[in-house]
């Protein structure tokens, strides 16, 4: 991250307070370089500027079709080369902090990343270890499903079909399912913790969020493994 | 930026498999450049004249579309066509298409090079060969307003990859074209069709036009097109049909007369030819005849009924129907939330697509069409002119409207193990960036290599390879001690840009780019057609060489027209006219004055226009009356049905 740009930034070319608009002169219209705006800033009219968790979707999506606009490259075809790269850019980050930004758990993920606690190891992609390693309170329930798993792949090499099997993996299936739409509930609350709590209570409702997207995550993949299997017909 | 750009034209090209066409916006309205035989449609052909020994020239004429299309029956091999499926492709690529096509590789191609493509006693890569398409489609526009065309928007298909699309680029390029924008051709489509309706919702666009297929699903919302999801195949098209067609017969004839074509490129050429024309006759008709002449006097002849047509492509249009359940999956959407399907493409007159489509899409359960009104060859071009409008900001018309498109496939880096690291998601926002972070391994190591890749695959070495680019000038430092921060961006034509910083030093690191399947800039330049070209001094010369062009084309016609049973209708005053018009533009065509001979081409065309209708009449219906010989081979070939083998229908390609 660059360093962070303030609220009291003002136009390149007209000296406006750029506060509720850091990518587009509310003044006089100019785009302006996007170096260092935040996703949250980038939306400040629906945000404040703040890094808010409890966002109104239909608002963003209105501002993003009123900046994109504005700011799009295609508005730019016949402007200065310096205009057309700083267009490039602050659609780029307008496009990124959108699509961050309307999926709640995304948007989550960016704060994290924000205030230093991301998730994400550099270049880790999807498949890190992390996403492998159960959460504690479920091991022995995790254990036990991949036994099952196991068998049910076993059967589907032996062309053989057992009710009972899929019936309990169509069972644990649900069961993870509901464990997953908790966390989704959990994370809405923390959510409203830090979007009204003071610093203590922000740095507490951060710290649980950072564990609950790992426990997402876990959950997610088991549930996607489950499926897969379920999915895969017999041979 | 030079002075006159105000008042230059932007046009809008569709760079097809099959077929080529440039459009602009006349007024509020996208209109077709038609070329100099009055055609809509340039095939992309391109073929090399014999060489003329008696030409200052070393290198032969290149000729392209219709008059190019002669050439792939009598000298096959000087002669290319779908030259779009190598576009961007390696060696390892392309040897499916190689079975397939009569593409001849030069013998020198090493491994990792850009393809080169032999015609003759000479060697294109397929930027090149796409370039003369585009040169004669500028040519084109250029006749038609007067002036020099240098900016235009280009189309390509959703799901072209990034060497794909940068080998689109760079043929516009060489043709002496700034390409302002590509634009993926089914949002192209869209733009078309959206224009004169102010239409809130979502519509799917079907394009399956005649090398490629792609789907994209679109919300429309206050003149913002914002697409939410494409997917398709690039090597999957009506070409495909053919391919399954010429083989069906050619086995035939192996096993019904014991001759074998396969090692015979013209007659190959020739059973294409007859293949093509019975795939069209049958979106109309409920059978078609094959009938070929074949070495020795024998003939084939074939009656292939509808059920059993549709029976040999159900295979080739099945496999459209897997992309458009994952682009409606990736859009979250169920087929009965779409509210309109619009079709693109020649292949989709194929009454067969018609009714995948409408099941894909729950269409006639819900009450609804498909959208078919604009001619479904012509509409990407269109709305290439519409994008090139937004573009010029020329007008009011095109000014609330915005194209929001997505890259069609996931950009991703190869990470420790061959396994790929998504830093783009397929389906994003365009332009759309990533940013990421590397460090060294080694003690005072000074460079860094990053491999990106495109698609949806774990392992790099199923997906599809961009670059590699080595950062250099890292300051030497400990191991792991350096931060680079590299910037990886989608621009808006959906190409990738790469900036890297090292964060401790400030440094800017220097890139070096090594793209997998593309041309460096370098060879690009080596490779512009005609400098000439660009020159606008040499505009007048270029008008003047044009217009004789179109002279010799008019009056080769004319030479021809007296074998035609209708000339024996004109009266003798009519013949003399035609006669004398045709010398005064003989004579004039020695000269070297532009309005001159554009004047006696326009008497000799008001002259033949009798002769027109009547030619008509013998093969079409009345509704053709009034129209000059131009015009109504033009009409000809609008109407569906009816192909005259006369010398002003054009192009019989879908
Ligand atoms: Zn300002």
């Amino acid at each position: 991250m660059d360093t962070p740009r303030t609220n009291e930034s003002n136009c390149w070319a007209c000296h406006a307070s750029l506060a509720a608009s850091p990518l587009l002169c509310p003044h006089c219209g100019k785009v302006q370089p996007s170096a260092g705006i935040n996703y949250f800033q980038a939306f400040a009219a629906v945000t404040g500027g703040q890094p808010l968790l409890t966002l109104d979707l239909a608002a963003l999506e209105r501002e993003f079709h009123r900046l994109s606009r504005k700011l799009h490259p295609d508005r730019f075809a016949r402007a200065s080369e310096g205009e057309q790269a700083w267009s490039l850019a602050a659609t780029a980050l307008l496009n990124d902090a959108y699509r961050a930004l309307k999926d709640p758990v995304q948007r989550t993920e960016y704060l994290l990343e924000l205030k230093g606690q991301g998730v994400g190891e550099q270049n880790a992609g999807r498949n890190k270890s992390a996403d492998r390693q159960p959460p504690a309170d479920l091991l022995e329930e995790v254990f036990e499903l991949n036994m099952q798993l196991e068998e049910l792949r076993m059967n589907q090499k032996m062309g053989e079909d057992d009710p009972a099997l899929t019936a309990d993996l169509t069972r644990a299936q649900a069961h993870f399912d509901g464990l997953l739409a908790q966390v989704d509930s959990d994370l809405a609350s923390q959510a409203a913790l830090w979007d009204s709590g003071d610093d203590t209570a922000r740095a507490a409702a951060l710290k649980s969020m950072a564990s609950l997207l790992d426990r997402r995550r876990y959950l997610r993949n088991l549930v996607r493994d489950v499926k897969d299997a379920l999915a895969t017909p017999a041979l | 930026m030079s002075e006159n750009t105000s008042i230059e034209r932007v046009v809008g090209i569709d760079l097809g498999t099959t077929n080529s066409l440039v459009a602009y916006m006349q007024g509020d309205q996208p209109v077709v450049i038609p070329g100099v035989d009055g055609s809509n449609l340039v095939p992309s052909i391109v073929a090399l004249d014999p060489v003329d020994p008696a030409a200052e020239s070393s290198r032969p004429t290149v000729t392209v579309g219709n008059t190019a299309r002669r050439s792939l029956i009598a000298t096959p091999e000087r002669a290319i066509y779908s030259v779009k499926r190598l576009m961007g492709r390696g060696l390892e690529d392309v040897r499916e298409e190689l079975k397939l096509f009569p593409f001849h590789l030069a013998e020198d191609l090493q491994p990792g090079e850009v393809l080169r493509i032999r015609l003759g006693e000479l060697t294109f890569t397929p930027p090149e060969i796409s370039a003369y398409v585009l040169r004669q489609l500028k040519r084109n526009a250029e006749r038609y307003f007067g002036s020099p065309v240098t900016k235009a928007v280009i189309t390509v298909p959703a799901y072209f990859n990034d060497a794909q699309r940068q080998a689109t680029r760079d043929a516009g390029r060489m043709a002496g074209l700034d390409v302002l924008r590509l634009v993926n051709e089914p949002t192209a489509a869209a733009l078309a069709y959206g224009l004169d309706r102010a239409k809130e919702g979502i519509i799917a666009v079907y394009d399956f036009g005649g090398g490629t297929f792609d789907v994209s699903i679109l919300k429309l919302n206050d003149g913002i097109f914002e697409v939410i999801a494409t997917n398709g195949d690039t090597h999957l098209g009506g070409d495909d049909i053919d391919n399954l067609l010429s083989a069906v017969a050619i086995d035939e004839i192996f096993n019904d007369h014991g001759i074998d074509l396969r090692q015979q490129p013209d007659a190959i050429q020739a059973v294409r030819k007859a293949v093509i024309e019975a795939k069209i006759a049958l979106s109309t008709q409920p059978a078609a005849l094959l009938d070929l002449e074949l070495p020795g006097g024998l003939r084939y002849q074939r009656e292939i009924p509808r059920p059993v047509y549709e029976q040999l492509i159900a295979g080739v249009l099945a496999r459209t129907a897997a992309p458009c359940r994952q682009a409606m999956a990736d859009a979250g959407i169920t087929p009965d939330q779409i509210d309109e399907v619009v079709l693109v493409g020649g292949s989709t007159r194929i009454p067969a697509v018609r009714t995948l489509v409408d099941q894909l899409f729950h269409l006639s359960a819900r009450g609804k069409q498909p959208h078919t009104d604009l001619n479904p060859d012509e509409v990407v071009a269109l709305g290439a002119a519409v994008q090139a409008n937004i573009l010029a900001g020329s007008s009011a018309v095109t000014d609330d409207l915005l194209l929001l498109d997505v890259t069609p496939l996931s950009l991703g880096i190869e990470a420790l193990g061959g396994v790929v690291a998504r830093i783009i998601q397929r389906n994003s926002t365009i332009p759309a960036s990533a940013t990421e972070h590397f460090t060294t391994g080694v003690d005072g190591q000074t460079n860094v290599a990053i491999h990106v890749v495109q698609g949806e695959r774990e392992l790099a070495s199923d997906c599809r390879s961009l670059a590699r680019f080595d950062l250099k000038g890292i300051p030497p430092m400990p191991a792991g001690l350096p931060r680079i921060e590299v910037k990886f961006l989608i621009d808006a034509n959906g190409i990738l840009q790469v900036s890297a910083r090292e964060q401790r030093s400030g440094q800017q690191a220097s890139i070096e780019v090594k793209p997998t399947y593309g041309l460096t800039d370098d060879q690009v330049e080596t490779m512009i057609l005609d400098s000439f070209d660009n020159a606008e001094a040499d505009f007048e010369q270029r008008q003047l060489i044009e217009a004789r062009l179109e002279a010799e084309t008019i009056l080769a016609a004319v030479a021809k027209a007296p074998e035609n049973p209708a000339w024996q209708l004109l009266t003798p005053d009519e013949v003399g006219a035609i006669e004398s018009t045709a010398r005064a533009l003989e004579a004039a065509k020695l000269g070297s004055d532009l309005a001159i001979i554009r004047l006696c081409v326009t008497a000799l065309d008001q002259t033949t226009r009798r002769f027109a209708e009547l030619m008509m009449d013998q093969a079409v219906s009345s509704a053709m009356r009034g129209k000059t010989m131009q015009v109504a081979g033009d009409q000809l070939h609008s109407s569906d049905t009816i192909h005259a083998p006369h010398q002003f229908a054009p192009a019989e390609f879908e």
